[in-house]
């Protein structure tokens, strides 16, 4: 299993012919995603890479049975295509545009809230359950099928904390790239929540960055009710107040969101924190070790003494 | 994008939002002859500079004549102001906005912002107008209004009255309440503010409310709706390094240490900017190159990083997905080439065709350090700003 995305995932692109639609559609279909319909209006009834284009969502899903999009749009198109996502009724939709007007996305969100759609993005790298099913831009070589799951507001970021996870045999079962924006549609809390419900998740990685508070409401929820070992990192430590680091959301304003601040939060929910982010895949080696030796018997301290996870009643959203 | 109080107000006045009369100048002349044509028994002078805290810093003058105004305006202009949030550098002051004095019976802190937890638009009142929020926010919470705005509806009448008598109002305002609150939230909506705060906002004796201040951000995502914005831009205000970044579209902030980073993504360039404070050393910018990293914006951010005169030491750290490492090696030795780089550079590549990459840069003969790792690549960075 994994979460969100598997070899079950029927995928509309939104933007196909694009460049970067035709490039990473391309990269895909080479990972073995299944790609079964694209949307560019205007070029309906013709075929591209070999994949039948659409003019509208709604049409590509009922001659297709797709079930999730990936929209490979151009910001000041963005909020629209999500929003024709939501209404062809999928029940996942991940967008990689980064520029979306914030107000835009206020909008986009509040649809979005109310309908049966799980949006992941924007300004995200998209999401991967190695193995299976790829859904965005990150390259697929460097991923591993296995047990760990990981979550991130970064791109690039993310991909050096699955390198470095790789690297040491440690596979993943889902890596979620959530998104650089102030506002989103999937935090790290749904993330989560759904990782701790995931019987093939057994550890998580989660990458947070300054600005806003998501990672301390994660850390709130990890404290409460997930007992499979966490690994966090928090990028930023020494980014200076009041400036936005190249994401939209990266921002210390008013002397909140800082590093220090969300370090403190997910030490408080006995999260396995590394200050150096060359140390993400040794600090969760070392975890699993002493997890394995927890359940060998052996006294180990903190979190990764604790019991299997309790089975949860599965959260709505 | 910031702007000028006297940019934002003319932008307010033209939604309906009630500002004192008042002309921009920047002279001790004009500000005299401001000061004639207001005709108000006292003016006042307000220094223009994107930096809060003026009042405290001296940066705002009462004046009780014409003669006053202007020796006002001459003791402002030239100066630098150094106030809470401008840093010890403080800024100089080259623009200024001379204003009717009004009749004053009450101040308060009144602004409009994307809450990003509520993802929605979130008012915020309170009484202690002319303090700022952070310090309300830390010493008395309870005194701050926060009123949710849904994006399905809008902002609403009640909206007026939660503040209203939240604040402690008396009724007779709100009336003139609902006015301000109503042209302001539109305003704040139809030029896509990221902020836009009112601090102090005034009722004057008469009833009336007034922006006696205002500071207006506008999300940068959404300039593109508004071409008009580009020329209130004040490049007086912005570090010069970071204009010159900007027109090459990279992502450049200014910091005051002597390892400049060239990064792929924010969040790794953050995190790499981390990594050499953690061994000893200190960043001397932020830098993001982009997720594609074409050999023209590896060349303009090189010209960027060293024209920064700290930099003892240049560490590029990438990881190749789709970018590949030969392709980004080539870039990084032709610009190294064609700009006669001096100084040190430490380049730690990861992903796509890496061994080549790392050929590339063995092979061109310039004085290249190889890094294995971030690690390795921060120590080796922080060793040679050392020497």
């Amino acid at each position: 299993m994994s979460i969100l995305v598997d070899t079950n995932t029927r995928v509309v692109v939104q933007g196909l012919t694009g460049r970067e639609g035709s490039f990473h559609t391309q990269q895909m279909i080479d990972y073995g995603t299944k790609i079964v319909a694209g949307v560019t209006p205007g070029k309906g009834g013709t075929k591209h890479l070999g994949v039948p284009v659409f003019n509208t969502v709604a049409e590509a899903v009922s001659k297709t049975g797709a079930n999730a999009a990936l929209a490979f749009v151009p910001p000041a198109f963005a909020a629209d295509a999500i929003l024709e996502a939501v209404d062809a009724g999928l029940p996942f939709i991940a967008c990689i545009a980064e520029g979306i007007p914030v107000l835009d996305m206020v909008r986009v969100a509040a649809t979005v809230r109310h309908s049966k759609t799980r949006l992941l993005g924007p300004n995200c790298p998209g999401i991967i359950s190695p193995g299976q099913s790829k859904l965005g831009i990150m390259p697929g070589f460097i991923h591993k099928r296995g047990n760990v799951g990981v979550v991130s507001r970064s791109g690039t970021l993310t991909y050096e904390a699955v390198g470095q996870l790789t690297k040491l045999g440690i596979g993943q079962s889902t890596c979620v790239g959530i998104g650089g924006d102030p506002i989103i549609g999937t935090s790290f809390l749904d993330v989560i929540r759904m990782f701790h419900e995931d019987t093939d998740t057994h550890a998580i990685v989660i990458i947070g960055e300054i600005g806003g508070n998501a990672e301390e409401t994660a850390a709130e929820f990890i404290k409460e009710h997930v007992t499979k070992p966490v690994v966090g990192f928090i990028a930023g430590q020494t980014a200076p107040p009041g400036r936005r680091m190249g994401h939209a959301g990266a921002i210390i304003s008013g002397g909140q969101g800082t590093a220090q601040e969300k370090y403190a939060a997910l030490r408080r929910a006995g999260i396995h924190t590394v200050e150096s982010p060359a140390e993400i895949g040794e600090t969760m080696a070392r975890v699993l070790r002493g997890s394995r030796a927890a359940f060998s018997g052996r006294p180990v301290t903190g979190k990764t003494s604790s019991q299997p996870a309790k089975r949860r009643k599965r959260p709505r959203k | 994008m910031k702007i000028h109080e006297y940019q934002a107000k003319a932008i307010l006045a033209r939604f309906g939002v009630a500002v004192p009369r008042g002309e921009a100048v920047f002279g001790k002349e004009e500000a005299r002859a401001a000061a004639t044509r207001l005709g108000t028994s006292v003016v006042v002078v307000k220094a223009q500079i994107h930096a809060g805290g003026r009042g405290k810093a001296g940066g705002v003058k009462i004046a009780k004549s014409v003669d006053e105004a202007a020796a006002a305006a001459e003791g402002l202009l030239g100066s630098k102001l150094i106030t809470a949030q401008t840093g010890p550098e403080g800024r100089l002051v080259k623009r200024l906005l001379v204003e009717e004095g009004l009749d004053i019976r009450q101040e308060l802190y009144i602004s409009f912002v994307v809450d990003r937890g509520a993802g929605a638009p979130v008012l915020m009142a309170s009484a202690a107008g002319g303090m700022e929020i952070e310090e309300v926010a830390k010493q008395r919470p309870k005194a701050i209004l926060r009123e949710v705005i849904r994006p399905e509806t809008g902002f609403e009448p009640f909206h007026v009255r939660k503040l209203v008598f939240g604040l402690g109002l008396p009724t007779t305002v709100l009336h003139a309440a609902a006015a301000f609150l109503e042209s302001l939230y539109r305003a704040f909506l139809e030029t896509d503010c990221s902020l836009l705060e009112i601090n102090p906002c005034v009722i004057t004796r008469d009833g009336r409310f007034v922006a006696l201040d205002a500071k207006v951000n506008f999300d940068d995502n959404a300039l593109y709706r508004h071409p008009e914005f580009q020329e209130l831009r004040d490049l007086n205000e912005e570090t010069p390094l970071e204009v010159e970044a900007s027109k090459y579209k990279l992502n450049y902030i200014k910091l005051e240490g002597t390892i400049a980073c060239m990064v792929n993504g924010a969040g790794l360039a953050m995190a790499t900017m981390d990594i050499i404070k953690l061994n000893g050393g200190n960043p001397a910018n932020f830098l993001d190159v982009g997720g594609d990293a074409s050999e023209t914006r590896v060349k303009n951010a090189f010209r960027i990083l060293l024209s920064d005169p700290n930099v003892k030491v240049v560490f590029i750290n990438v990881f190749g997905g789709i970018l590949r490492c030969d392709m980004l090696a080539s870039g990084i030795v032709n610009s190294a080439k064609e700009l006669n780089i001096k100084v040190p550079v430490v380049v730690r590549m990861e992903g796509t065709n890496v061994e080549q990459g790392k050929e590339i840069l063995r092979k061109s003969g310039l004085n290249f350090t190889v890094a294995n790792g971030m690690k390795d690549g921060a120590q080796k960075a922080v060793k040679l700003a050392g020497k």
